[in-house]
């Protein structure tokens, strides 16, 4: 096939004959672009040459994964497209863990990675890997730019692709003869993707059906995932949910989508869900998903999932409908549209009924722990967290139990607040996310809620954190133990805890080490004051909790099982 | 259940990588697969033969739209489409048999493209099960190779078989 047809790509007579590199500092200048992350390497030093004087705020992390996630957590608190640069071979390979960790939760960012020169490729050069095949399938599109005549308009549909319809990473792969080649550029002519089409609106016929059918409903809930708050559609949502009086549960991407504190909220559903979510689901009539893909850790076994409900389902992604689940009444478009449109038909129904049996459910089975125990339950760490930042933080975390801790306990109240790798689980997102998402936000207080393993996976982006002098505090739960695989260990594997525990650095040493505060924390009676600290500190800050080692996340669906068979809940029931 | 799926794509470098990537990483079966230039010198047409049951079917076609260099899918299934394969087979064909095969070519409507002392190559061109019934008539013959390519498809404006 042709490569990229230069002959068609339009030409910006106005403006004067630049390197590659300076066409891709001005077109992210003009794109708005504001911060960028990146690592350089022998065939991006054109591109860094030119960003040196740049007005785009550059942060260099200490290992490209955590760039990966700072611009990934830039988009995810901001709403922006998050920019990360990287050399070719090893500096793009160290962006697949990021690139994966942002498709699987529909983030939008654009990735940059030099190439050897074109002549080069294929001939196993220096540093050279074939960075398109191996981002092809965790990106929403990739391509390598050969031309300097199509390098404008890639960047320019790269950022279209990345921001729109379900949002994604977009790479571009830049051969290092492109950065200095020189042409005018293609200028703000209109981005031509003949095979990019999508749906905004939803149909009307659709959304009169979805109407009717809540209007009918007794036992509604609305399911809502993070597509809700990619759409910029949480007040939308909240007039739905408040006009047709519906119960709303949330994926762990789609918490911040309603105020916790509302009493119509059903917090989190799924695998560590409540049960009163699970329950409610389970009964349910209609089910509305919103921005949500049926996920498995959110369904438990499919074919008992919400046995009598009718699906509505709302989604952009046209290949979300129907994938896991069959859907009675699909709706691809924009939430923010569809729900507009849906608000307008819709009527108020008491539901006397159903609000009863889910405040019962709320009262017997809320989210609990051991209050009297002696040591630190990581669970109170959060709650203490939560009164005292007031809600309002944006809380970060790795992956494991005091991630789904973090879900439980921190009561969300705002989009954007809650920056967690859902869809990929990555262990070690949560720092450099932290610093990303303090990057976006500087007035907000950023707090990542950690493991220690999570942690020790990308624990070096601290010093990024002290370089740049951003107030990020981490709360390291410390049990010792990768704790959600002890935790599968003890209830399926007869507690053998094979390779789940592992013996770890002072880590308030190490923060100190690094020009960061470090504090380590084993009294429970201490826990309060010591956040009081923390969130008094203008420097990055580790507080290194040592928390109760063998606590488990409840309630629990084990993998494979219906949602409303939730183990743990007998535990929880016996506390005070 | 075989289906033919017909997408037009954009005439991009690494087209066919998304689509085969794509296809690999969801665990579809591809029959066949097969790729050429069309009418406007930007796009080019693939022909995919998919094995599954509706619900994979409506998967395939939505994950082939979303990939951004493909501009329209259609599927084939339910609508009357004239369907042809393409083969080049060479068979075992001493002088003393020839009188027997080549009325078996004619039969197949196929064209003798090469003769050698030996054997000969011959070209068949139709639907699938034309070709694979010419597979088994040269079998006795012996055959030396065979190159075939996939389905390639596109939907009947008229009624009858041409
Ligand atoms: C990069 C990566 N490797 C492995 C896993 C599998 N995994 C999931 S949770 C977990 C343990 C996490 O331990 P820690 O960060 O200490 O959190 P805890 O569960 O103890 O709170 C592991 C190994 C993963 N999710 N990500
Ligand atoms: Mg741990």
């Amino acid at each position: 096939m042709p490569s990229n047809s230069p002959d068609s790509a339009p030409v910006a007579e106005n403006l004067p004959e630049r390197t590659g590199a300076q066409i891709v500092v001005d077109t992210l200048v003009d794109l708005g672009v504001e911060a960028m992350f990146g690592y350089t390497g022998g065939v991006v030093l054109p591109l860094f040459d030119r960003l040196y004087d740049a007005p785009i705020r550059f942060f260099v992390p200490r290992h490209e994964q955590g760039g990966c996630h700072m611009a990934d957590a830039y988009a995810r608190a901001s709403g922006k497209v998050g920019v990360v640069l990287a050399t070719s071979g090893p500096g793009a390979c160290n962006l697949v863990t990021g690139l994966a960790t942002a498709m699987m939760d529909s983030i939008p960012m654009v990735a940059f990675t030099g190439q050897v020169r074109t002549e080069l490729i294929g001939n196993d050069a220096f540093q050279e890997a074939d960075t398109t095949g191996i981002t092809r399938p965790i990106t929403k599109y990739n391509s390598i730019v050969k031309d300097v005549r199509d390098l404008e308009r890639t960047i320019r549909e790269a950022f279209h692709i990345a921001s729109t319809g379900r949002p994604g990473p977009v790479l571009i792969d830049l051969p290092v003869d492109v950065e200095v080649n020189r042409h005018r550029g293609n200028g703000r002519a209109e981005i031509d993707l003949p095979g990019y089409k999508i749906r905004t609106k939803g149909h009307a016929r659709q959304i009169s059906t979805a109407a009717e059918a809540i209007n009918m409903s007794e036992r509604p809930v609305l399911y809502v995932g993070g597509g809700v708050i990619i759409a910029n559609a949480v007040e939308e949502l909240r007039a739905l949910a408040e006009k047709a009086h519906l119960p709303v549960t949330m994926t762990l991407l789609g918490l911040g989508s309603i105020d916790q504190r509302h009493p119509e909220s059903l917090d989190m559903l799924g695998m560590h869900g409540s049960a009163y979510a699970n329950y409610a689901v389970q009964e349910s009539d209609l089910l509305i998903a919103v921005g949500a893909r049926f996920d498995d850790r959110v369904t438990g076994k499919l074919s008992t999932f919400a046995p009598n409900a009718k699906i509505i389902h709302i989604d952009i992604d046209p290949t979300s409908i129907s994938k896991n689940v069959h859907v009675d009444i699909p709706v691809v478009g924009d939430a923010k549209h569809i729900l507009t449109e849906l608000t307008k038909e819709v009527k108020h129904r008491p539901r006397e009924a159903w609000f009863a049996r889910i405040a019962e459910w709320k009262k017997k089975f809320p989210f609990k722990y051991d209050g009297n125990s002696g040591r630190i339950k990581p669970q109170y760490v959060i709650q203490e967290l939560c009164r005292q930042t007031k809600n309002d933080a944006i809380v970060a975390t790795g992956v494991g139990q005091h991630q789904m801790w973090a879900a439980q306990f921190y009561r969300f109240i705002k989009p954007r607040q809650f920056i967690t790798s859902g869809g990929l689980g990555t262990m070690g997102f949560g720092l450099p996310a932290a610093i990303g998402a303090q990057i976006a936000r500087p007035d907000a207080t950023v707090i990542d809620i950690d493991g220690d393993h999570s942690f020790n996976m990308t624990m070096t982006e601290l010093a990024t954190a002290v370089q740049y002098e951003l107030p990020i505090k981490v709360c390291l739960m410390n049990n010792g133990y990768m704790g959600m695989v002890r935790q599968w260990q003890e209830l399926f594997y007869g507690r053998r805890y094979a390779c789940s525990y592992l013996k770890n650095p002072d880590y308030a040493a190490v923060a100190q080490a690094m020009g960061a505060v470090g504090i380590t924390v084993d009294k429970k009676e201490d826990v309060p004051k010591v956040i009081e600290r923390m969130l008094a500190e203008k420097k990055p800050c580790v507080v290194n909790f040592h928390v109760e080692a063998e606590e488990n996340v409840w309630p629990m669906v084990p993998a494979g099982k219906s949602l409303s068979e939730m183990d743990g809940l007998d535990i929880l029931e016996r506390l005070i | 259940m075989k289906h033919i799926i017909s997408a037009l794509v954009e005439n991009k470098p690494g087209v066919l990588a998304h689509v085969a990537g794509m296809f690999a990483a969801r665990a579809f079966n591809i029959d066949s697969l097969v790729v050429g230039r069309t009418e406007d010198p930007d796009l080019s047409r693939m022909t995919i033969v998919v094995i599954g049951d509706d619900k994979v079917l409506e998967q395939v076609r939505k994950q082939l739209a979303k990939i951004v260099p493909v501009v329209k899918v259609q599927d084939f299934t339910d609508q009357p489409v004239v369907a042809r394969d393409l083969m080049l087979i060479t068979v075992s064909a001493p002088p003393e048999k020839r009188p027997e095969i080549f009325p078996l070519i004619e039969m197949f409507r196929g064209r003798v493209v090469d003769i050698g002392l030996k054997s000969i190559m011959v070209e068949v061109s139709g639907p699938e099960t034309k070709i694979d019934a010419f597979i088994n008539v040269c079998k006795p013959y012996g055959i030396k190779s065979v190159a075939r390519t996939g389905t390639i498809a596109m939907p009947r404006q008229g009624k009858g078989d041409m």
